[in-house]
């Protein structure tokens, strides 16, 4: 029989198809043809898997290969295919027992001397996997960090071909190094503590972090927005483990695991710079569409510094994902939804020059100039921005202080704290943090204090804040209380949460 | 020289493969037929009436890949041509007939060993 089958998987998003690898060997001229929709990098496995082969010491069949990927319909990309399609040639060519390779999943790519190189999707393409039923896979070494985190199946990380093919062949391999677990949720650089002074500013990365509502913070140059951005996930509860999952995931589309550790419960930060595109900011790409930054910051920060400087339809893209959660793209060869549920924290100068703050004296900006400056940010964004923080220079008494500020891990026992009542308060009730509770909930079950309420509601007479400000106003509001220990928001809290929202509607 | 060497080792690839056809029972009818737009090694007629058209590749080394590899998809079009071609000539359209590759390794202590490959397209 010169007939064999076995399984790799097609990622499209961060969904997985499994992918019959099915080879048939047929007398004729020495030829090879790829079936199923390869792309370039898929066409050039041919030449990959066969040097591979050869340098393995193992016997390329001269007749009539055809390798088919099924389903055939499925547009398929990348080098991931070429572990799969090498064994299932072998098998076909009567090396390997077929049905010893029926059941497993290969994914890996081969470089010309046989070693097997790491893959991008690993973690999604094994949940596929998993999903489908398959309890074992193949994976390159190089991966079998990110591969491990699968419960439940049966991962087996190869260096090289000819490893593989022993194993497959008499049943034996390596021991593989068991990799011991290192969830860590610190991050060993960076500490709230570094920072100086900024009491308004901390105690907004406090609420946000606590209720993750979104963040602009205001100031000149060196007063510290970034070091306070940065430090922001450090004070995040740690990630779940099924969300730490989701977000290894994204990350192992990307590739960018250098950056992240895929055992890391730190909630991740992004920070791309303002030149950033629309696509590189959402996601996109012709052939494999790639998550963006704002999938990549999923269930951690996407940190944007300069946001004014930012082309205006860059941050104005990220409106839908900041409703949603996800972003949908969609491209022509179809729709993919990458989740997209991220802090936004944004930073700007006061004006062009940056120094239109306090007395302003060295601001060298005409008016009209500083009013444009902030004014880029569009309205609709502004709007889904619930704190808005003027970061002040920091002050010679904040800098001569020798005693630190507070540290991360006691303002992070503050925010579980604080999230764990709302996530109390809210169980069942398909949300768990104050920024998500719908309209109708907080004039009903969620309003604060009549005596708030009446405030506000003059506010909105007297033109201050418009109906969804104050909505927003109140999610603020029962951050502020929660992290207060108020059992709902007092006046107090919602004139603060009032003045955080730069009390007039910019 | 060399070019008057490999003619040689054509010839003999030639005739080994002739002799492993008329060992399966089948009639050597022509050898090296040409015409302009190429040439057919070996016309021969299997008993089940049909005709072969044989292209003999002979090689004494496999530094240069598979013999089989000599033979692009363009050559074995053009080998279809040239077998419609011999048909015609011969009065012989519409007969049954298939496109054959063999392949002659000679190995340098003089034994040889032949890789048949019948009915190619």
């Amino acid at each position: 029989m010169s007939l064999a089958q076995t399984s790799s998987v097609a990622l499209f998003g961060l969904e997985g198809h499994i992918v019959n690898v099915e080879v048939d060997i047929a007398d004729g001229l020495p030829m090879y043809s790829l079936l199923g929709l390869p792309d370039a990098a898929l066409s050039e496995s041919r030449d990959r898997v066969r040097a591979a082969m050869v340098n393995s010491c193992e016997i390329w069949p001269n007749r009539k290969v055809t390798v088919s990927l099924s389903p055939a319909w499925l547009p398929k990309s990348g080098s991931g295919f070429d572990l799969a399609i090498c064994i299932a040639i072998l098998s076909a060519h009567q090396s390997i027992e077929p049905a010893r390779i029926r059941n497993l999943v290969f994914l890996g790519e081969l470089s010309l001397d046989g070693r097997i190189r790491s893959v991008r999707g690993l973690l999604p393409a094994l949940m596929a996997a998993q999903k489908n039923g398959i309890t074992t896979a193949v994976v390159p070494f190089e991966n079998l960090a990110e591969a491990q985190l699968m419960q439940g199946m049966e991962i087996v990380g190869m260096a090289h071909l000819k490893s593989v093919l022993h194993w497959l062949r008499t049943g034996e391999r390596e021991e593989a190094p068991t990799i011991e677990y290192q969830w860590s949720a610190q991050d060993a650089g960076l500490d709230f503590a570094d920072v100086a002074g900024q009491p308004d500013a901390r105690l907004a990365a406090e609420i946000a972090a606590t209720g993750g509502h979104h963040i602009l913070l205001i100031g000149p140059p060196g007063a510290g927005k970034t070091m306070i951005a940065e430090r922001i996930p450090t004070i995040m509860p740690a990630l779940k483990k099924s969300e730490a999952l989701e977000v290894s995931a994204v990350h192992s589309l990307a590739g960018s695991f250098t950056s992240r550790s895929p055992t890391s419960l730190l909630a991740p930060i992004i920070s791309p710079h303002h030149t950033t595109t629309r696509v590189a900011m959402v996601g996109g790409g012709a052939h494999a569409i790639r998550p963006g930054a704002c999938s990549l910051a999923h269930h951690g920060v996407l940190f944007i510094d300069e946001a004014p400087e930012c082309p205006s339809g860059v941050l104005d893209s990220l409106r839908q994902p900041l409703e949603a959660g996800t972003i949908t793209i969609a491209r022509s060869i179809g729709n993919v939804t990458f989740p997209a549920s991220f802090l936004l924290v944004l930073a700007a100068n006061p004006c062009p020059c940056g120094k239109f703050s306090g007395r302003g004296r060295s601001c060298t900006c005409t008016s009209a100039q500083v009013r444009r400056y902030l004014g880029k940010l569009s309205g609709p964004l502004m709007d889904r921005i619930d704190l808005r923080v003027h970061v002040d220079p920091v002050g010679r008494i904040d800098m001569a202080r020798n005693e630190l500020g507070e540290t991360s891990a006691t303002i992070r026992e503050r925010v579980i704290a604080a999230r764990s009542v709302a996530e109390m308060r809210f169980s069942g009730l398909g949300f768990s943090r104050n920024s998500e509770i719908p309209a109708r909930g907080l004039r009903g079950d969620f309003r604060p204090v009549p005596a708030a309420m009446n405030f506000l509601h003059d506010e909105l007479e007297r033109e201050h804040i418009t109906a969804r400000g104050l909505h927003k106003i109140i999610r603020v509001a029962w951050t502020l209380a929660d992290l207060a220990s108020h059992e709902i928001p007092t006046l107090a809290d919602v004139k603060k949460a009032h003045a955080m929202r730069g009390g007039v509607e910019i | 020289m060399n070019t008057k060497n490999n003619q040689r080792t054509g010839a003999f690839g030639e005739e080994v493969v002739s002799a492993y056809l008329t060992g399966k029972n089948a009639e050597i009818i022509e050898r090296n037929w040409r015409i302009r737009e190429g040439e057919i090694d070996i016309v021969a007629l299997y008993p089940n009436g049909s005709f072969a058209f044989v292209e003999v590749k002979t090689r004494s080394s496999i530094a240069f890949g598979h013999p089989f590899e000599a033979i692009s998809p363009q050559k074995a079009h053009r080998m279809q041509r040239l077998a419609l071609g011999w048909l015609a000539t011969h009065g012989a359209l519409g007969c049954e007939y298939q496109i054959d590759v063999a392949a002659v390794l000679l190995a340098a202590d003089g034994s040889h060993s032949i890789e048949y490959r019948a009915n190619l397209l």
